[in-house]
């Protein structure tokens, strides 16, 4: 990024000074020099294009880990307020939507599971459907489909998939408001029927991880986490059903923007006003393709229970938090004093309600929300905690991942995918997919360094860190 | 190569003397990031059919259209024709189910409005946008 473009707020945070005469709202980036230089130009032009959107509220930020998306960059936060004639953005959501992470606590320890690691591993990619074009062991007809669609992660352990404690920690829930599954396209839904309880591929994972080291005790106490202890994280999305929902909503709002005469910056900003008929239309699927997505990883952690049951029959697999991270909810927000419902995009970027939030469940009231960095299968992830700081800086929000700093043609070029899982399983890490030009793309070297995107992260003010996480196995897309 | 760099996902180029055959030619360069198409046996079609008067938007339909149709019937499409009435639009697809023994690459989501141009050039036409991975 060009540097000469942005001015520093405080070493952390950045702003873009508005040319003469320019019309729109603060554009705000957070992350450090070293953070931002390495990332692509195309993110200035991104964020810079979403203040400009009718009723945004405060500025339009990305977070530390944010690189180039489309209409928004990922990493992108911003707010609307649909009585100022906010808009709903299909781009601000992206296309896998509730993409999230569910993190899965156990009371084993490193030591216990070395013994069993690569029959875990194989156990886990047997069980796992995990890859372009392998289907689920589910297969449902259109009126269970829209029972998914209305109840989330509910239905999932309405059908036995989990217990009912799980849904205690996880976003709403476990079941999205407003949810219209009859905005949902037949082809969208038929895409779905085989579908559940399936990873898919790109940068999608699950992976058994260790507590490398506590970072903030009590916290971490609230957590439920020890140093040595066994995690495992599950990062997926609403598969076929949100990417249809995506794409076709992409292009239906694109019309609608010019209908509706919103003047748009850029042509993939697609957007209408969410009190439009056509943003609502989108935000009654969103939501439905959000409830798929909480009861596709509600079954996926069910499914790597069965398998740590068939390994460690006598240790439990609790949920830690279930956290999606390509959403737009309605929350409320203090601005300048008055509170106020907004419509809130993260386009990768995670919700970090801090301590005292009404929504938060009762466990996590005091410490504040975990959120979840993820990282790159070599390298390691970690858990921090929403803070109060956060509400004010960024509407309480957090990065969710290391974010990439190469293309994935690039990788492709530098590392062969064989070569690259043989020294990972050098360096203790097993990884297990189909696809080796996956592997490759998704090297951990083709991703910024996490434990910058995590420092910045608490250095902004927007999470704490509470815990480091190194990988044992990863089952990959 | 039919591919441009995007940070996080894969821009795909299609060209061909006309603006069909620059889509047909966009629909392999997609559906080559998910397998060797040259591997996929024509044993099965679906059929594609839109309205779009905007060439840009009927690109990235025509790709969406083909990937949800591909993934609704578990399919991997590997040849591609395409004709154009005006704005009606009509296509054709084969391949084949998934085998184990064929490549994985990468589940292509969808197709983007990210640097998406159809444009003439000197030898024909150019498709092109940025396809999220």
């Amino acid at each position: 990024m060009d540097l000469t473009r942005i001015s520093a707020l405080d070493p952390w945070s950045w702003t873009v000074p508005r040319a003469a005469g320019e019309s729109r709202h603060d554009v705000k980036l957070y992350g450090s020099h070293e953070l931002l230089e390495t990332m692509d130009d195309k993110v200035l032009e991104q964020i810079t294009n979403v203040a400009r959107l009718p009723g945004l509220v405060g500025a339009a930020m990305t977070m530390p880990d944010a690189h180039w998306g489309y209409g928004f960059p990922i990493g992108g936060v911003a707010a609307f307020d649909a009585e100022r004639g906010g808009i709903v953005s299909a781009g601000g959501v992206g296309f896998d939507i509730s993409c999230g992470i569910r993190c899965l606590r156990t009371d084993l320890t490193l030591p216990d599971i070395m013994p069993r690691l690569k029959p875990l591993a194989d156990n886990l990619y047997r069980d796992i459907p995990a890859g372009v074009g392998v289907g689920g062991h589910i297969r449902l007809d259109v009126p269970e489909l829209d029972r998914v669609l209305a109840g989330g992660a509910a239905w999932a352990v309405e059908q036995g998939y989990g217990e009912a404690e799980d849904l205690e920690f996880v976003e709403e829930k476990g079941r999205a408001r407003g949810a219209v599954p009859a905005n949902v396209s037949a082809l969208a839904k038929k895409r779905q029927l085989g579908e559940m309880g399936t990873l898919g591929s790109g940068n999608h994972y699950l992976e058994v991880q260790w507590v490398e080291r506590i970072l903030d005790a009590e916290a971490a106490r609230a957590f439920g986490l020890f140093e040595g202890q066994i995690l495992i994280s599950i990062h997926c999305g609403s598969r076929g059903l949100g990417h249809q929902i995506g794409t076709e909503y992409l292009v239906s709002l694109a019309k609608a923007a010019g209908r509706l005469g919103i003047t748009l910056p850029d042509r993939e900003l697609a957007c209408a006003p969410i009190n439009s008929a056509e943003g609502q239309d989108y935000l009654g699927a969103m939501n439905a393709a959000t409830n798929c997505a909480l009861a596709n990883r509600q079954i996926l952690a069910q499914l790597t229970r069965r398998v740590f049951a068939h390994h460690f029959p006598k240790h439990r697999l609790e949920t830690l938090f279930d956290v999606s991270h390509n959403t737009c909810k309605a929350e409320w927000h203090v601005v300048e004093g008055k509170r106020r419902l907004l419509h809130v995009h993260r386009k990768g970027a995670t919700r970090a309600f801090g301590p005292g939030h009404p929504d938060l469940p009762e466990r996590y009231r005091e410490a504040g929300q975990p959120v979840i960095i993820g990282g790159s299968m070599g390298t390691g992830s970690y858990i921090l905690a929403g803070t109060a700081e956060s509400e004010v800086r960024a509407f309480s929000s957090a990065s969710h991942g290391a974010g990439r700093s190469m293309s994935r043609h690039a990788a492709l070029k530098r590392w062969q995918g064989r070569a690259l899982l043989k020294d990972l399983e050098t360096r203790g890490v097993l990884v297990r997919t189909r696809s080796m030009r996956g592997a490759a793309e998704e090297a951990p070297g083709a991703y910024k360094d996490v434990e910058r995107v995590a420092e910045a992260t608490e250095r902004a003010g927007l999470a704490r860190r509470v815990a480091v996480l190194r990988p044992k196995v990863c089952v990959k897309g | 190569m039919p591919y441009f760099e995007h940070d996080a996902d894969i821009g795909v180029v299609g060209r061909g003397a006309t603006l069909e055959q620059a889509f047909v030619a966009g629909a392999e360069a997609v559906f080559s990031l998910i397998t060797r198409i040259e591997d996929v046996r024509l044993r099965e079609s679906v059929e594609v059919q839109f309205e779009e008067a905007d060439p840009e938007l009927a690109f990235v339909t025509w790709i969406n259209q083909l990937l949800g149709h591909a993934h609704e019937n578990g399919l991997v499409l590997g040849k591609f024709e395409l004709e154009r009435e005006g704005d009606h639009w009509r296509g054709r697809a084969r391949g084949e189910p998934w085998r184990d023994e064929m490549e994985r690459g990468v589940g292509v989501k969808g197709a983007t409005l990210t640097m998406l141009s159809v444009a003439q050039t000197d030898g024909g036409w150019e498709a092109r946008c940025v396809v999220d991975v």
